[in-house]
């Protein structure tokens, strides 16, 4: 009976924590979206923060779309051609990844390269109370350094998931035009008459951004909230990555029920 | 550590790639279904005895080219029909007696509205209603008239 | 003259776990005042209930005649650009180059143009005598030469009030001379007051002009540098003489004693 009711506290209390925490963070989020206007005027700390964010992470969002999209139209391919449909694969690889892989993949990969640096720039900031010294200069930490850096990501977010599914259909008109042999005309034009520029494509921009703002609050929140030492700092950047992962496919669930109900 | 200066061609650089893809997709990769929609086109109403399985944003064509979407499908309680609601591109102008039927594209495809204009003089203007509408072809009933007609067909088939 | 800072029986608690109990200090215009106490007595947390990081659960906290506890986070930043402080390891700012990192105070709380903020980051780094590194990063000094540059940052705006802590921890001989040097002519020079939370007591005792002794969150002893080398009281003499076993004790306590936990 003692062991229930033990049982039965200690997750009590760990529900408690969690909630306490998420209120935390949702505060944290209000007060860095009321001092954005620092991310703002100071512009030039938030360019330089898409650059770190975005502009590094443009190398592996290219390769790997690449490579997703030759998948994509090759196993497409294999499966279409047995319907005598291989010429549909152009509107296969599109679909996928305008509505899902482009931003969801985008978005896993920016988590674990920008999100994971972010949380150890800031988590290391406080370590070494670069971030309090900042307090006692009288400048608002969260209005210069973490605001920035949010707002950094929100940015790049939809730009690279964009460049992600660009460069994918072009990696899947290599393999199945170039390489396989569908005919160049009908790949496009099929691909044209079933991807829906309104629908699909903003669509997939609308998700995109909606997992910029998570990815982003989540890295630049467990970067603040890191305990100030190296296993504190570490455990942080892991978070970041792990907690991204769930919460953008979790996302990606819930956007996609509302966006592609059955028409 | 880089220059502020080269930071900004970076970012600058980035943004323009991003636009580029966008404008990848948007042209070469989408195509716009509402183009006439919202302002360039007039609205036509329709009722059907069955839709079949048309959807909303399903095509309008006539002679195979799409002149509109579907907008709406209503339920109508008092008649029991359809009532499907299409916007129809400003350019194209059909008679009053124009017919509208549910067809579908290919043998399994997708399910559109054909128009099929009729002689009448004066033309269909925003707000009207098509009179001559055909529903849908429901793949039971046609087996089932196939069917019927087959077994009254062997009934009488000539003895003499 | 009203003093510059004032702690009028000050409690302060993290959660449940009581830090300060009832502590009151003065320091007044013009003088070094030393902290000292050993680790964990609550050093740290005096210097962040000065510099209003944190909110006393009870009591008065002073400085420059205003009341700490309840105030506004705006005038708060207000009174912080009289203060300077001095974090342990430097706390410079690993993104920005040693010029970059003291001109920081100056870009931020004022409209200076650069020229003039060239001619004071330049003035302050000629203090404390690295105006030769100005262009160098963070990461390319020494630890005794990366907390002058932090001393540069802290005092970039002429503060009324300089705070320190633990200056003198880790350093080789020269720089802890220089450190303390430096401490002692600046607050001459600039007219202000500053406190040093240290455990460091020979170089201490030979700049400051009161000491204060903290002990389980309370003050337990204060005086001139003389008075405390030559006091009787067993704290003090325990801290001064370094002994190793005193009101601070040695042994952390046990669940039992020795004889017991051997036989067991």
């Amino acid at each position: 009976m003692g062991f229930l009711l033990d049982f039965v506290e200690r997750l009590g209390a760990y529900v408690n924590h969690r909630i306490a925490r998420l209120g935390f963070a949702a505060r944290f989020l209000w007060v860095m979206l009321r001092t954005s206007g620092t991310s703002l005027m100071r512009l030039h700390l938030t360019i330089r923060e898409i650059y770190f964010a975005g502009v590094l992470s443009l190398i592996i969002v290219s390769v790997s779309a690449l490579f997703v999209g030759m998948v994509l139209a090759l196993q497409g391919y294999d499966t279409l051609v047995r319907f005598g449909a291989s010429e549909a694969v152009g509107t296969l690889v599109a679909l996928s990844l305008v509505r899902e892989l482009g931003p969801v993949m985008a978005a896993l990969l920016f988590a674990s390269r920008a999100g994971s640096a972010i949380t150890a720039e800031i988590g290391l900031m406080k370590a070494t109370e670069q971030l309090a010294a900042m307090e006692m200069m009288a400048v608002d930490p969260i209005a210069r350094v973490v605001g920035p850096r949010f707002w950094g990501g929100v940015i790049s977010m939809p730009l690279l998931a964009a460049i992600f599914s660009a460069i994918g259909v072009f990696g899947g008109y290599l393999i199945a035009v170039v390489q396989i042999g569908v005919d160049f005309g009908s790949f496009w034009s099929q691909m044209q008459a079933a991807v829906d520029w309104k629908s699909d494509v903003v669509n997939g921009l609308l998700k995109s951004f909606v997992f910029g703002i998570a990815v982003s609050w989540i890295a630049v929140f467990e970067g603040y909230d890191a305990m100030p030492t190296a296993e504190g700092v570490s455990r942080a950047t892991t978070r970041t990555v792990v907690i991204s992962a769930v919460v953008i496919l979790m996302l990606d669930f819930i956007l996609t029920a509302f966006m592609f109900r059955g028409n | 550590m880089m220059s502020r200066k080269a930071i900004d061609v970076w970012v600058g650089f980035f943004v323009l790639i991003g636009i580029g893809a966008l404008m990848f997709l948007a042209l070469q990769v989408a195509s716009d279904s509402q183009a006439f929609t919202n302002g360039a086109g007039y609205k036509v109403q329709a009722r059907f005895e069955n839709i079949g399985g048309l959807k909303v944003r399903a095509p309008v064509r006539s002679a195979g080219v799409v002149v509109g979407r579907v907008d709406d499908i209503r339920y109508d309680n008092e008649t029991f029909e359809a009532v499907v609601t299409m916007t129809l591109d400003q350019r194209f102008k059909f008679p009053k007696d124009t017919a509208a039927k549910v067809l579908t594209s290919g043998l399994l495809g997708e399910q559109y509205v054909g128009l099929s204009p009729g002689g009448d003089l004066d033309d269909l203007q925003d707000g009207d209603t098509i009179k001559i509408t055909q529903s849908a072809i429901v793949l039971e009933n046609l087996i089932g008239q196939f069917l019927y007609s087959k077994a009254s067909g062997d009934d009488q088939a000539p003895a003499q | 003259m009203p003093p510059l800072v004032e702690f009028d029986n000050v409690s302060f608690a993290y959660g449940s776990r009581a830090v300060l109990k009832g502590m009151s200090l003065v320091v007044p215009k013009g003088q070094v005042v030393a902290i000292m106490g050993a680790s964990g007595s609550g050093k740290t947390t005096v210097l962040r209930l000065m510099g209003g990081a944190l909110r006393a659960s009870s009591g008065t906290v002073r400085v420059f005649g205003q009341t700490l506890n309840r105030m506004r986070t705006r005038e708060l930043y207000e009174l912080r650009r009289d203060m300077g402080m001095l974090f342990q390891f430097g706390a410079l700012f690993t993104d920005l180059s040693v010029f970059d990192n003291v001109a920081f105070p100056i870009r931020e709380r004022t409209n200076l143009p650069e020229r003039i903020v060239k001619d004071l980051v330049m003035m302050k780094l000629e203090t404390v005598g690295l105006r030769g590194a100005a262009h160098l990063r963070p990461q390319q000094l020494s630890g005794g030469m990366a907390r002058r540059v932090a001393l540069a940052r802290a005092i970039a705006l002429d503060p009324k009030l300089i705070m320190y802590d633990e200056p003198f921890a880790g350093l080789d001989p020269i720089s802890l001379a220089i450190t303390g040097k430096l401490i002692r002519d600046l607050n001459d020079a600039l007219g202000a007051s500053s406190v040093i939370v240290t455990h460091d007591v020979q170089e201490s005792l030979q700049i400051v002009d009161h000491v204060y002794f903290v002990s389980e969150g309370r003050i337990v002893a204060h005086g001139t540098p003389d008075e405390v080398r030559n006091s009787e009281l067993p704290f003090v003499r325990q801290f001064v003489q370094a002994q190793t076993d005193g009101p601070v004790p040695f042994h952390y306590p046990a669940q039992r004693p020795y004889r017991e936990e051997l036989l067991a």
